[in-house]
């Protein structure tokens, strides 16, 4: 490893350490263990008992009666996930890379896109649910008045699974501009200048240049999007549409936009207090978000060097 | 020349239209906050003069001032604490040679792949179960390690409701220490040696020249941590039970409540109030921000 080790001292380094050693040990190790402790057992959080019951609580979720339950949350989670995603990425590469060009005013331009980048999960979905309110929302007052129409937004399975897309893309939208803006200001203005000379148009010249020396950045966005799609859309989520409505056949045995952390809380905390199923599903996550992020270091990683090059 | 200017038309076309989508759900809920009770549920984009009343109203009738105290002294507390422990690691990794040391980076670094959220069914156990009643309890509990690793968690620290439970979990940080080591790397060696040479302890070299040179990582992860804790919900929602205890983000949905009549023009003015504290952060940190990532980005 490559180190600037200027300063011997046998006790200092691991006193500088041992702080978030303590903590992550403590806070993320142990419980890491414990999840699959209480995956092995069957729990229940309101009568306190606990019994161990092997890998049932797995074989349960898929193969038991409510597997089509934990299927259809799972499936519609990486739907979710890939539509927060693409979506997000694409509208924000090609609004970043607008703002970058030498116009007059891009400085505004710039703030006006990105000062949005601390909206919580929790803001943009109460702000979504008053507008999309189906009896007293501004939307269907427009819509009703216009055309005749009022939508039951939040209770039409295919409408609130687009809605909850939408507030996500759009509440990721100002992180995803800063971090484009802040990578393209590495991407050197004379690729550009040269390209136009040699009589590349602007989109080709964004497909051949901007995007490819753009792709480390895109690599981290496209992780941190998963997990805000996989985790922090909770919030979003929750205040939204509560994880519903049902869906129609063959999306009928969850609400369509529970997610699998909605439904690990529901679980968990929820009626049932089945912590035993709750911490089977978080394993599952947890795989899937390792998959992940192994391929974000294996492929980000060798993409960055092609970047440097 | 006129191919140019229309293309130029067309982009200012595209970016402004692209800065009101942006804007407006947010510029929606300001102006909703500003009306009163019997305008607020029309879709009349009109500010009207209800904005104090209505910021009273959430601040004092619906404990928004409760919310935002809590949520600052959290994220206060995680900021300056996360910053603190991730500065101390990337030192020790950068400055130092121990046995070990790639073992322990990647520990930390393994982190990055188990977010919070998906141990929060056992993380609940650990932080809200009570701990051993007595010295010799612990002590027999401690010694048993095949109990501690393979049995459900018997004791915790009895946390639930404080703001403990908010804070210490997320006191250390993966993405911290490593942004402080790549950062550290990248800072010639020369200087370290030279101020070894002039005798300069440890501690002296991280006062005098490690932080002076850090301000832009420092920002930029301050940025990152504030609004991450700042915008929690999950995690708060299920530890804290008390109203008086409980954040922003979690306060909003029990203003919104559950029965009919919701006070729109409230929760708005809420909404609107509970993006300030981040905004100014990033308002005052964004060039900092900018530039300690793009800096280790080009890394």
């Amino acid at each position: 490893m490559k180190d600037n080790a200027a300063f011997t001292s046998r006790v200092l380094p691991w006193l500088l350490l041992l702080p978030s050693f303590i903590i992550l040990l403590v806070f993320i190790y142990y419980p890491a263990i414990q999840a699959w402790v209480l995956s092995l057992h069957r729990s229940n959080l309101f009568l306190g008992t606990r019994r161990f019951v092997g890998f049932d609580n797995f074989t349960f979720m898929f193969t038991g009666t409510l597997s089509a339950k934990y299927i259809q949350v799972v499936v519609q989670t990486f739907a979710y996930g890939a539509l927060v995603v693409g979506l997000g990425l694409a509208i924000s590469v090609v609004l970043a890379t607008l703002a970058s060009q030498d116009i007059r005013g891009a400085r505004i331009y710039r703030l006006l896109l990105i000062w949005p980048f601390a909206l919580s999960p929790a803001v943009a979905g109460t702000i979504f649910l008053f507008m999309f309110n189906p009896d007293i929302g501004s939307v269907n007052e427009v819509l009703d008045a216009l055309f005749g129409i009022k939508p039951r937004w939040l209770d039409t399975p295919y409408l609130a699974f687009s809605l909850v897309v939408i507030a996500s893309v759009w509440k990721n939208l100002g992180y995803n501009i800063v971090f484009y803006l802040a990578a393209l200001q590495n991407v050197p203005k004379e690729l550009n200048e040269a390209a136009a000379i040699d009589g590349a148009g602007p989109i080709q010249r964004f497909f051949r240049i901007t995007f490819p020396m753009l792709s480390p950045m895109t690599f981290f966005l496209l992780f941190t999007n998963l997990t805000f799609a996989f985790f922090e859309s909770f919030g979003l989520i929750d205040i939204v549409t509560k994880g519903g409505p049902v869906g129609p056949e063959p999306f009928d045995a969850a609400g369509l936009t529970t997610t699998m952390i909605y439904q690990v809380t529901l679980d968990g905390f929820g009626g049932s207090g089945n912590t035993g199923i709750a911490a089977a599903l978080g394993n599952i996550i947890l795989l899937f978000t390792a998959i992940i992020t192994v391929l974000q270091f294996r492929y980000g990683s060798r993409r960055v060097q092609y970047g440097d090059n | 020349m006129t191919h140019q200017r229309r293309t130029s038309w067309i982009l200012h076309a595209v970016l402004i239209v692209a800065s009101l989508i942006v804007a407006f759900p947010i510029l929606f809920a300001l102006l909703k906050s500003t009306q009163i009770r019997s305008v607020v549920l029309s879709p009349s984009l009109i500010p009207g003069p209800a904005f104090l009343e209505n910021v009273r109203n959430v601040f004092l009738n619906a404990n928004l001032l409760i919310f935002m105290r809590n949520s600052f002294i959290v994220a206060i507390a995680v900021t300056v604490g996360k910053t603190l422990l991730s500065l101390m690691a990337g030192m020790a990794l950068v400055y130092f040679r121990f046995p070990f040391k790639r073992f322990v980076f990647g520990m930390i670094l393994l982190t990055l792949m188990i977010p919070v959220e998906v141990l929060i069914v056992p993380l609940f156990d650990v932080i809200s179960l009570q701990p051993p009643g007595t010295w010799e309890e612990w002590w027999a509990w401690l010694q048993r390690p095949d109990r501690i690793l393979f049995q459900p968690a018997e004791y915790g620290f009895g946390w639930a409701n404080t703001y403990f439970a908010m804070i210490v979990p997320f006191l250390a940080s993966a993405t911290g220490t490593f942004l402080f080591r790549q950062h550290f790397m990248a800072i010639p060696r020369s200087l370290a040696d030279a101020s070894r040479i002039d005798g300069a302890t440890p501690w002296q070299f991280l006062q005098r020249v490690l932080i002076p040179m850090s301000w832009n990582t420092i920002g930029a992860l301050a940025v990152i941590e504030f609004v991450y804790v700042w915008n929690q919900y999950l995690w708060p929602k299920v530890i804290i039970r008390r109203e008086e205890l409980q954040v922003v983000q979690v306060g909003l949905n029990l203003i919104i409540g559950t029965g009919e009549g919701v006070e729109w023009g409230y929760v708005m003015a809420g909404a609107v109030l509970s993006l300030v504290p981040p905004l100014i952060v990033f308002m005052l940190l964004q060039e900092q921000f900018m530039r300690g990532f793009a800096l280790s980005e080009s890394k």
